[in-house]
């Protein structure tokens, strides 16, 4: 069942959220104020690996004819490709970066290397999708349009296929990932405007014909006579880091622990119980240091949705202080390995292929609200501000 | 080959492009060398030589991209990584331009509130890797030079002169000149003993040395007994603000205003100021309500947004972000910009009424 108000759940006085609120603040701007040097070498020196990584790959795969490297140089440009879109585009783009001032590693300059433009993404990604976390008919995340996640989600016999279609999403990640801002949902209904999708269709077929005219003809075409070998190579470099985002992302909000939210929460939110609502709407996963650099410390979910625009490598230390407040506050904290959680996720899928009535909720059950009132217009707060409210401009 | 005729440097620069995509092909020829890039101008520092106890010329080595035919006079915007964050200042480039240069350098003197200046003097290594603008600036020597000049110089103002001075001495052309140089004491006279030679090899330029801390600050009518025909010069006047703005004034009290140039390292806003109004900030959608005297990237820093700048004064372009709409106004003077999708330098522009930025 989804919650129509984060703090009856938690059971929470106004009070105590307004003060977990406080807590996290305080976690934030020790985290900006203690930014420097180490930081700033750290995020050159991941950009510096992962191309170096790229140039290797792709010169080894100029014997890819011979299999060890085929092998070799596949795996250098997939772990290349998940480095890049993972620990440096998608958190670059997020702004996380732009204290540094560099103007080469920007939010407002970066290009990813994936289907997606990035215009595009930080829209559907970083407002849609941070702003309204896991609310029904908000966050286009909950099945991206083509899965059904949530029981409160109609069922209808066409979901009867989502084992297959959550095969296929996986496989051809880049490219649902490239449709993300089209919003299936909006154009399915007919509420899209079609000057908005028309530029946005533009923008996606330039950036396709660029990624593909880099992988699937140009470096085909450079090896020569191994163009068959380096063209399957790189649609296998391009599977991995499918399949791994893919992997990764469902981990993000679809175990059992993270919940569902209905517009009710979003009515009158304020920032604190945004912070709320992310907490209980993200899930992590545990790994050692190699695992959460190449998931883009996104292990770290509940943290990252908590400060989107803060750098990722300090999401380890910061979970540390997250996960004393919610003990304190008595508040679950989602974790579990990889594994574990990718299974919840795996699990709810098929069985949401289903109608409710064939099967059991796994989520936490939350109790009935309780209903205090609306606030009046007056004493509506201001809303968050790391992900701010985009407005018609940003796809017109 | 009829292939090879066609090949240019900026086509294999765009064929290289569709392999490197989204990247440029620069992004990895700075693996090898991290001057071999033209994504953003870069330097790299040479060496740190000390020049008096709180002064130094630092050497900047740039790279690709850069022109070395800047006027004598001219600065160039200089960006340091500090614990993190690049910094962005400028400074007067104190040696004589070039055709075919391989370094340039700029003379600092640490001043005790700028801790960017006392980086560069006392902690900066030499091999840092600095992000560099072009050189600018209208306080510069025409060539040939006018027949008379007066240098009317204080403390570290001195670099902008030195460049024009070296300039004159290595082409030839010294007219006659007259330079009051003033300094706190003898030791802290940047460029003293080249200054000292200059004066011995060229007859026609006089050397009028202070050292206030002995003898006082010099009042400008005392230029009636230095240097009489004072009136007869051009004059290129570069120091501290107190003393740039009583040279103005005397100036034009004598109704000589156009023969004096000045040199100023903060921003003189000639323009009207804006409106004001909201600034939306579009990617973070932060709002901001200005007045019409605060800047778009003072707005936007003091929203939280990310706001990338650079001399904050109009030259680097560094801070340069698209407007989708609205209109701002250029504080210098008072140029206005409304088109849809036009880049706009934030550090000298003002909201009129409601705009929005690309950010």
């Amino acid at each position: 069942m989804a919650i129509a108000d984060v703090k009856d759940y938690t059971h929470l006085t106004n009070e105590e959220v307004e003060e977990l609120g406080r807590e996290l603040d305080a976690i934030r701007a020790e985290i900006e104020d203690s930014r420097g040097d180490d930081d700033a070498a750290y995020i050159y020196r991941m950009i510096r690996i992962q191309r170096r990584l790229a140039v290797a790959g792709r010169a080894t795969l100029f014997a890819s004819s011979f299999p060890p490297a085929w092998v070799v140089g596949t795996a250098m440009l997939g772990v290349a490709k998940i480095l890049e879109n993972m620990e440096i585009g998608h958190n670059t783009m997020h702004g996380q970066w732009d204290w540094m001032n560099d103007p080469e590693v920007h939010s407002s300059t970066w290009e990813w290397d994936t289907a997606q433009p990035a215009e595009q993404w930080k829209h559907s990604h970083n407002y849609i999708h941070h702003q309204f976390t896991n609310v029904l008919g908000y966050d286009n995340d909950i099945g991206y349009g083509i899965l059904r996640m949530a029981r409160e989600q109609k069922w209808h016999p066409v979901n009867l296929g989502q084992p297959v279609y959550n095969a296929l999403l996986a496989t051809l990640f880049q490219w649902g990932v490239a449709l993300h801002d089209l919003d299936l949902e909006a154009i399915r209904k007919r509420e899209k405007d079609p000057k908005v999708m028309k530029k946005q269709l533009r923008q996606i077929g330039r950036k396709i014909r660029r990624q593909i005219g880099k992988d699937y003809l140009l470096f085909p075409l450079l090896t020569g006579p191994q163009l068959v070998s380096t063209l399957t190579a790189n649609a296998t470099a391009n599977l991995m880091r499918n399949l791994w985002s893919y992997m990764i992302i469902f981990c993000g909000h679809f175990p059992d622990g993270a919940m569902h939210f209905t517009e009710e929460e979003i009515e009158d939110e304020t920032r604190a119980e945004w912070y709320l609502r992310q907490m209980l709407g993200s899930a992590n996963f545990e790994g050692g240091p190699l695992l959460h650099v190449m998931s883009g410390n996104l292990g770290y979910q509940i943290e990252h949705h908590l400060f989107p625009d803060l750098p990722s490598n300090r999401y380890s230390e910061i979970a540390v202080k997250v996960r004393a407040l919610c003990a304190k506050y008595d508040l679950p904290y989602t974790t579990g390995p990889l594994h574990k959680q990718y299974g919840q996720a795996l699990r709810t899928i098929t069985k949401l292929a289903l109608p409710n009535t064939w099967t059991s909720s796994d989520g936490p059950e939350p109790p009935a609200p309780i209903d205090r009132g609306r606030r009046g217009d007056d004493s509506r707060p201001i809303r968050r501000l790391e992900t701010g409210n985009f407005t018609a401009h940003a796809t017109a | 080959m009829a292939v090879l005729e066609h090949l240019t440097w900026e086509g294999a620069r765009k064929v290289g492009a569709r392999l490197t995509t989204p990247l440029l092909p620069d992004d990895y020829l700075r693996l090898i060398n991290p001057l071999w890039t033209t994504r953003e101008l870069r330097g790299s520092i040479e060496e740190v030589i000390p020049e008096t106890e709180d002064a130094a010329t630092v050497v900047i080595r740039p790279g690709w991209g850069w022109s070395y035919e800047h006027h004598p006079g001219q600065y160039i915007g200089i960006g340091i990584q500090v614990k993190g964050k690049f910094h962005w200042r400028s400074y007067s480039v104190s040696s004589p331009p070039a055709r075919t240069g391989r370094s340039i350098a700029i003379t600092v003197r640490a001043m005790p509130e700028g801790f960017l200046s006392e980086h560069l003097v006392s902690g900066v290594a030499p091999g840092t890797i600095v992000r560099l603008a072009l050189p600018a600036g209208d306080f510069v020597l025409p060539n040939p030079p006018p027949a008379k000049v007066l240098f009317l110089v204080g403390g570290s103002g001195i670099t902008p002169v030195m460049a024009m001075l070296r300039t004159l001495d290595r082409r030839g052309t010294m007219p006659d000149a007259v330079l009051a140089y003033s300094s706190p004491t003898k030791e802290r006279m940047i460029f003293r003993s080249e200054l000292l030679a200059f004066s011995d090899r060229h007859p026609r330029l006089t050397l009028h040395e202070r050292h206030t801390d002995l003898d006082g600050v010099m009042a400008l009518d005392e230029l009636d007994t230095l240097c009489p025909d004072w009136r007869e010069r051009e004059t290129w006047a570069c120091g501290p603000g107190p003393m740039l703005d009583a040279a103005e004034e005397f100036w034009e009290r004598a109704g000589l205003e156009k023969q004096l140039h000045l040199e100023r390292f903060s921003l003189n806003f000639q323009g009207d100021g804006g409106e004001g109004g909201t600034i939306t900030f579009l990617n973070s959608g932060k709002v901001a309500e200005v007045d019409g005297a605060t800047t778009v990237l003072e707005a936007g820093e003091n929203a939280g947004v990310g706001m990338p700048y650079g001399c904050r004064a109009g030259i680097c372009h560094t801070c340069t972000l698209t407007l989708v709409s609205g209109k701002v106004r250029d504080l210098r003077n008072g140029d206005e910009f409304s088109d849809p999708n036009e880049n706009v330098q934030t550090c000298i522009t003002v909201p009129v009424g409601d705009c929005v930025l690309n950010i």
